[in-house]
């Protein structure tokens, strides 16, 4: 039995604390995604904009979250994957992942997901649904 | 101007889902698992869910962002299936919507982006929705 088939609402992903943002995660960022937005890497840009430094992508943030579903694909896939933007990322700040289950329907798994600071604060919030593969959920 | 936008398409352009990128990219959000990069490991290797930021959509008439100032509010993708590696894409934006709200910055406008990509026989692989926020700020620099 695969590990996401037996899964409950009140079910928890294991979750997963990412070293301290570094400068370099959000250079690396923008060169694999082509947003070379300076208020992510320049400080003096970041600073210009009102902010007190680099921030990170909202989109580095979302991607790193949705690791947490990565050991799972051999199951299914990510069907939908929803995210609204609520804090900055800052450098140095240590962000903890979070995916608990909400429902599970036939071949339908959702998950609120969300990446938490050293605050307690969500700096990201909102769903998955992960899809399972039809060839074994299929009767 | 951005309300003029709305309904508003690009013209679809042809990407690939190239192997380097994806492991520079599964590398940038620290998730290079041999799904993603392995290629003697893994039948068919797959890109991350949120890869399609890598992508071009092509310009929409008439619709001019600044560089600077926007606030990415939210972001939404759906998937069909899987998008694999090596396969080609189809891509192509559409502006959904536009409205503006008062807040505690003046009014904030609010702009709903879509995106698609579709295999070479016009089959959604996935799609996704991105809205922007745009500070009274910013607008007034644009004069718009």
């Amino acid at each position: 039995m695969n590990p996401m088939y037996g899964v409950q609402p009140g079910d928890k992903l294991k979750t997963m604390t990412l070293p301290a943002v570094t400068r370099l995660d959000l250079i690396k960022y923008a060169g694999a995604s082509g947003d070379y937005n300076p208020i992510h890497t320049i400080d003096e840009e970041a600073e210009k904009a009102g902010l007190p430094g680099v921030i990170a992508h909202g989109m580095w943030t979302m991607g790193s979250l949705a690791k947490l579903f990565t050991p799972f694909y051999e199951d299914g896939f990510i069907q939908d994957y929803s995210i609204r933007f609520q804090g900055m990322v800052f450098v140095g700040d240590v962000l903890t992942l979070h995916a608990d289950v909400v429902s599970h329907e036939e071949s339908m798994i959702t998950f609120d997901v969300y990446a938490r600071n050293q605050q307690e604060k969500d700096v990201i919030r909102g769903n998955v649904v992960f899809r399972k593969h039809l060839e074994t959920s299929a009767t | 101007m951005f309300k003029e936008a709305v309904g508003k398409k690009s013209t679809p352009v042809k990407n690939v889902v190239e192997r380097s990128a994806v492991k520079k990219f599964a590398e940038a959000i620290g998730d290079p698992h041999p799904l993603f990069i392995d290629e003697e490991a893994v039948q068919r290797n797959i890109a991350p869910p949120t890869f399609p930021r890598v992508f071009e959509y092509g310009g929409i008439e008439g619709l001019h962002l600044p560089e600077k100032g926007l606030i990415h509010g939210e972001q939404h993708y759906h998937y069909n299936r899987p998008l694999y590696v090596g396969e080609d894409v189809y891509c192509y934006a559409q502006v959904d919507d536009y409205y503006e709200r008062s807040g505690r910055s003046g009014d904030m406008g609010f702009l709903k982006v879509k995106r698609y990509g579709e295999d070479i026989d016009g089959r959604l692989i996935f799609s996704e929705e991105q809205v922007v926020i745009i500070t009274e700020a910013v607008r007034k620099g644009m004069n718009v």
